[in-house]
């Protein structure tokens, strides 16, 4: 019996240039899908500082409880509004494509999900052009 | 020793095939493979219209290929290494053209499957250039150059460009890849007959040739040895949905194809329907199959 060589996998990410359509929308909708899963976490311990801030009344009259200097402190920093603009793109991408895996388990144009990944990339894309002037308001100002 | 005389075979059954396929009326898919194809045509034309004002200039016009080499039964060539082979270039010429060239002149142990060498046997299935093809359905016109000639992916190689199928066939076999009616015609003689419409259903995934190109491209199939993978599960959907069969029959196909490595494992990368040599449209069977396992659980209409 001879022993047989391994080449390794053709998926490593050196050979990304021979990826086709359906293997980038695969590929951006599980990391999309993975970073959304990691955003809900920080958006739980965020949220629930509202607990302890909830019933005192005159703090929250006087914008000092605990929620709302938390939500001021993070959104006065840089970061914070940048990485909301990527929590965006990373959101409408991963709708966008899943309203495209919606139609391709459908067995709905199953010949253009090429083009409607690209359409998905691109209306991300303007989507979140369009979004900048909103979570950068003020920053540089 | 090989029979074949290079200057003899210029591999032109390719194109003929695509034009016999226009006499049928096409599905709108067909028709967008079609017209990729006819471009795709038109390029090859004009290169070679370029390629013969080159010759006129200049006659040292040949191909280089890179072609991967192991031996595991030789120590000097356990490593896996890659031998250029400069090929004088005629017009027509395939990479299997190329490689029986290759083997023929330079080096006998050069080793490949081949055999009808017009894509229906379906033996030469390689890894050409970053992407499953079959080398004699492969235009070297079609390709840049220095041609890059690797044994398929995600199957051990077992010399040169011969990879082990046994684990395909397995998965081919697993699905009961032949017909078998729940009930026979009365008569001993009668035929069972077709409807026109179920034929046309089923057309495309009777042109499976086996030749593993589909299994190798796709990346769950690679990761996970138990799933069924995209022929297998395009041979199961040719017999699931031939209406001869019946429904005890299909049944039984459904829960082959439902369990834990069947359908389920498939996610749309569409890798098998990019590189398949037929032109099957196998994400499309295999996410038909995925609605039909549905269907057939839902008891409650």
């Amino acid at each position: 019996m001879s022993q047989s060589y391994d080449r390794g996998l053709v998926e490593d990410f050196g050979r990304w240039r021979e990826f086709s359509a359906g293997m980038w929308a695969w590929v951006f909708h599980k990391f999309t899908g993975w970073v959304l899963v990691g955003y809900l976490f920080t958006h739980i311990a965020v949220l629930s500082t509202a607990i302890s801030a909830a019933g005192q009344t005159q703090a929250i009259a006087a914008e000092n409880d605990v929620y709302t200097t938390v939500i001021t402190a993070l959104e006065s920093l840089l970061v914070v509004r940048i990485l909301e603009v990527g929590l965006l793109a990373v959101a409408v991408f991963h709708i966008l494509n899943g309203c495209r895996l919606l139609l391709v388990d459908l067995g709905i144009g199953l010949d253009s999900q090429d083009k409607s990944f690209y359409a998905s990339l691109v209306l991300t894309g303007a989507i979140v052009v369009a979004s900048v002037p909103t979570f950068l308001a003020g920053v540089f100002g | 020793m090989s029979t074949h005389v290079p200057e003899t075979e210029t591999e032109t059954d390719t194109e003929a095939e695509t034009e016999v396929e226009h006499s049928e009326p096409l599905a709108p898919a067909q028709e967008e493979r079609m017209r990729k194809k006819a471009e795709a045509r038109a390029d090859r034309e004009e290169r070679a219209r370029q390629e013969a004002a080159e010759r006129a200039t200049g006659d040292d016009d040949t191909v280089h290929l890179k072609v991967f080499r192991f031996d595991p039964e030789v120590e000097g060539k356990q490593e896996p290494r890659f031998d250029d082979f400069h090929v004088p270039y005629e017009k027509g010429m395939t990479v299997l053209d190329a490689l029986i060239y290759a083997r023929d002149t330079f080096d006998s142990s050069l080793t490949f499957r081949h055999s009808c060498r017009q894509a229906i046997c379906g033996s030469d299935a390689l890894f050409i250039n970053g992407r499953q093809r079959l080398g004699c359905k492969t235009q070297l016109s079609d390709l840049d150059q220095p041609v890059r000639v690797e044994p398929l992916p995600h199957a051990e190689v077992e010399k040169d460009l011969v990879v082990d199928m046994d684990h395909f066939y397995d998965q081919m076999e697993a699905v009961e890849p032949y017909f078998d009616a729940d009930e026979l015609p009365d008569g001993e003689l009668d035929e069972q007959r077709q409807t026109r419409e179920n034929r046309e259903k089923v057309k495309m995934s009777t042109r499976c040739i086996w030749c593993g190109a589909c299994m190798s491209s796709c990346n769950i199939a690679a990761g996970n040895n138990e799933y069924l993978g995209p022929a297998a599960i395009n041979k199961a959907y040719r017999f699931a949905m031939d209406e001869r069969e019946g429904t005890e029959r299909k049944q039984h196909r459904l829960n082959i194809l439902e369990q834990e490595n069947g359908v389920w494992r498939c996610q749309t990368q569409f890798s098998c329907t990019e590189v398949c040599p037929k032109d099957i449209p196998l994400t499309e069977h295999i996410q038909e199959l995925k609605r039909e396992a549905v269907k057939s659980n839902l008891k409650f209409w």
